[in-house]
């Protein structure tokens, strides 16, 4: 990680919004440094948006204060709004502009310098791998084109901070693996990313991590140390049947929690050692057979649902 | 303010008007659908009002009375009667919406005194129709009085009496050809213009609410002000465009004599274009969906614009509270200064009044577009 780790380029503190009687985002504190590349990780309706969007400038929080690079959004917003790309959710481009002339247009906007400009398109275009379609209207490029297209905008400019709010949702694998590629170059920069994401894989990424939750953040670390915190240890179970196993296991002693992940199931215990024999016994009593129990690293999402659905629900 | 956004924007929003077809049919087929529509579709002039005559006489002179009603064209003899009866019955009947009647002594009377009385009847259920009529017919009988008092005063050496007689002096100023289009087509310029402004501005900030482009334009350091003047550029120059073509279509196809300046002509149309473009705009900062903008900018300019603007139907006929009202319908101010180029030639200082009314509603307009469009969601 480059720069100083003491320096500060977004800082949230006590943020929140209602939307009517819906606290959307509650008391919110978080600091991202630069070359972090930090995640707001939740389902949908945690209030990821919502704050991306404050982050923006583009909704004004009902309290707490949002510093990028030191300058206040709410009360200098266009200096703010120069040290940040933002791109929005839904695709926010013009669909009846080319290629070309959406880059041009944001560069102005960004007052690029011209020469700088074409270098930088010339360069992001390529690690897309858009030059061929410079010309073509951005209505009529793919999803994943659409989303590298609003990075090269969201680029074109140097910003300190670059907003991307659930950038590669519906985005094919190649075109996703284009665009970590060009956020991990950015992180070298020094550039400071926060983006928000309902992938778990995309979350393993980050370098940090908010784990949110009905406009609260339950839980913000490294992801590496998001895991140490999850409660119990995790076991994995293969099976032709694991929605039958899943059944059998649930709510037994010492079971704090279980996970459908495809042909297996995880199972949180809190005593590997005295449970295994437990649930071996179990599952051939109840005609399974022996069946291959080990214990399995956890990912985020294990420890999301043990943090906020207590590993019950689905 | 940093010209290089606002320019950026100016570019952005021309190549999406060049792109879109619906903005593309307001900017240039609209002002010419609606010069012909109205230019030729609205006509005040009435040609061959059916005209009853019951000449109890039939001498020379109430013959060459009668001919002075037909010969212009405004008036046809749909019947000759010879009875009171038949009279009623024509008029009943609708077969004429007027009737003169000439007294059996007309000739002798005239003869004798210099004067004598006809009687015209007319059939007021078209009201519209009957005021027109009616001016006609008093022309002609100015006209035949001016004439026969002329030709006493030659035999007699007196004017004829009764003494007093008003002389109507029939004179009509600056449409002399009486062409109601002359009238009309520079109020048809106005309305034009009025309605396609507001239709192309309202679309403007609305397509980026609904096509969902405003949330990425407002989280960069545009400013609304940048946002504003970006905009309004190219409907600004389209505006002039269209006012040029309406313009010239107006003195060279629908042949209405142009008397005023060139200069006079620019600096006003500047400022109704400045006053309709932004009456467009506020509704574009307020309604998300095109199409509810769109029909908001009609609804707002369409009514008050044809009905009040005194573009067909005179401001100075209508009830004292409709007066009052048409004072903040400002197309009327550029009616009235449109019509004063055109015909009389007006300047600017002679202009004062009307333009005095725009530039108060320019200046309220300016004020409010640029406290309307907040960088915001909520």
């Amino acid at each position: 990680m480059s720069g100083n780790p003491i320096e500060v380029a977004v800082r949230v503190q006590g943020l929140s919004k209602n939307f009517g009687t819906v606290q959307a985002v509650r008391n919110v504190n978080f600091s991202v440094s630069p070359g972090d590349i930090f995640g707001l990780v939740g389902p949908d309706g945690a209030g990821k948006t919502t704050i991306m969007r404050m982050l923006a400038g583009v909704l004004s929080p009902d309290a707490g204060s949002i510093a990028v690079d030191g300058v206040d959004v709410s009360a200098n917003p266009e200096q703010a709004k120069l040290r940040l790309s933002y791109m929005p959710q839904r695709f926010g481009l013009y669909e009846d502009l080319t290629v070309a002339e959406n880059i041009f247009f944001y560069g102005e906007l960004f007052s690029v310098p011209r020469t700088e400009r074409i270098a930088r398109s010339k360069e992001l275009l390529e690690a897309a791998g858009l030059q061929a379609f410079r010309r073509r209207l951005a209505g009529q490029l793919s999803g994943g084109m659409k989303q590298k297209l609003g990075l090269i905008c969201a680029l074109i400019h140097t910003p300190q901070v670059l907003l991307l709010d659930e950038p590669t949702t519906g985005v094919d694998p190649v075109s996703r693996r284009d665009f970590w590629a060009i956020l991990y170059d950015l992180r070298e920069r020094g550039v400071a990313i926060v983006l928000s994401t309902a992938y778990m894989d995309e979350a393993e990424r980050c370098t940090r991590l908010a784990l949110l939750h009905t406009g609260e953040i339950r839980l913000c670390d490294t992801p590496a140390r998001i895991k140490e915190a999850m409660p119990g240890t995790l076991l994995a179970i293969s099976s032709a049947h694991p929605r039958f196993l899943r059944e059998i296991i649930a709510g037994k002693p010492g079971v704090l929690g279980t996970l459908l992940m495809g042909d297996r199931i995880h199972v949180r215990v809190d005593d590997p050692a005295r449970r295994i024999p437990e649930l071996q016994i179990l599952l051939a009593d109840q005609g399974v057979g022996i069946a291959d129990i080990v214990r399995a690293e956890p990912g985020i999402e294990d420890v999301f649902v043990a943090l906020l659905g207590q590993g019950n629900k689905s | 303010m940093n010209i290089r956004r606002v320019f950026a924007m100016a570019f952005k929003e021309t190549l999406q008007v060049w792109r879109d077809p619906r903005s593309l049919a307001i900017a240039l087929l609209m002002p010419v659908m609606q010069m012909v529509m109205l230019g030729y579709g609205v006509s005040l002039d009435i040609k061959h009002v059916p005209l009853c005559v019951y000449d109890q006489e039939n001498s020379q002179e109430s013959r060459a009375i009668v001919e002075r009603f037909t010969a212009p064209g405004w008036f046809s003899i749909s019947q000759t009667l010879v009875s009171e009866a038949d009279l009623r019955n024509a008029m009943d009947r609708g077969e004429c919406s007027m009737a003169i009647v000439i007294p059996v002594d007309f000739s002798r009377t005239l003869a004798t005194t210099g004067s004598a009385p006809i009687q015209a009847i007319f059939d007021a259920t078209d009201v519209n129709t009957t005021n027109i009529a009616l001016g006609y017919a008093q022309g002609t009988v100015a006209q035949a009085n001016a004439q026969t008092s002329a030709q006493w005063k030659a035999a007699h050496g007196v004017h004829p009496s009764p003494v007093g007689q008003v002389d109507v002096e029939p004179s009509t100023w600056f449409n002399e050809t009486l062409d109601s289009r002359n009238f009309i087509i520079p109020g048809v310029v106005a309305v034009i213009l009025a309605l396609v402004g507001a239709q192309l501005t309202s679309l403007t900030i609305s397509r980026e609410w609904e096509r969902g482009t405003m949330e990425q334009l407002i989280s960069t350091p545009v400013t609304a002000l940048e946002v504003m003047l970006g905009k309004l550029m190219p409907y600004f120059l389209i505006g002039l465009l269209d006012a040029a073509f309406c313009l010239v279509s107006a003195v060279y196809w629908f042949d209405v004599p142009f008397r005023g300046s060139l200069g006079t002509l620019f600096v006003t149309t500047v400022l109704f274009l400045i006053v309709v473009l932004g009456i467009g705009y506020l509704i574009s900062v307020r309604i998300r969906s095109q199409l509810g903008a769109s029909q908001i900018a009609l609804l707002v300019t369409m009514l008050p614009t044809t009905l009040l603007s005194g573009y067909t139907f005179p401001i100075e006929q209508m009830p004292a509270p409709i007066q009052a009202i048409t004072l903040i319908v400002y197309p009327r101010y550029y009616v009235t200064i449109l019509r004063a180029i055109f015909l009389k030639g007006s300047s600017l200082p002679d202009l004062w009044a009307p333009l005095l009314g725009l530039f108060i509603f320019a200046l309220i307009i300016i004020w409010l577009a640029t406290r309307a469009f907040h960088k915001r969601l909520d």
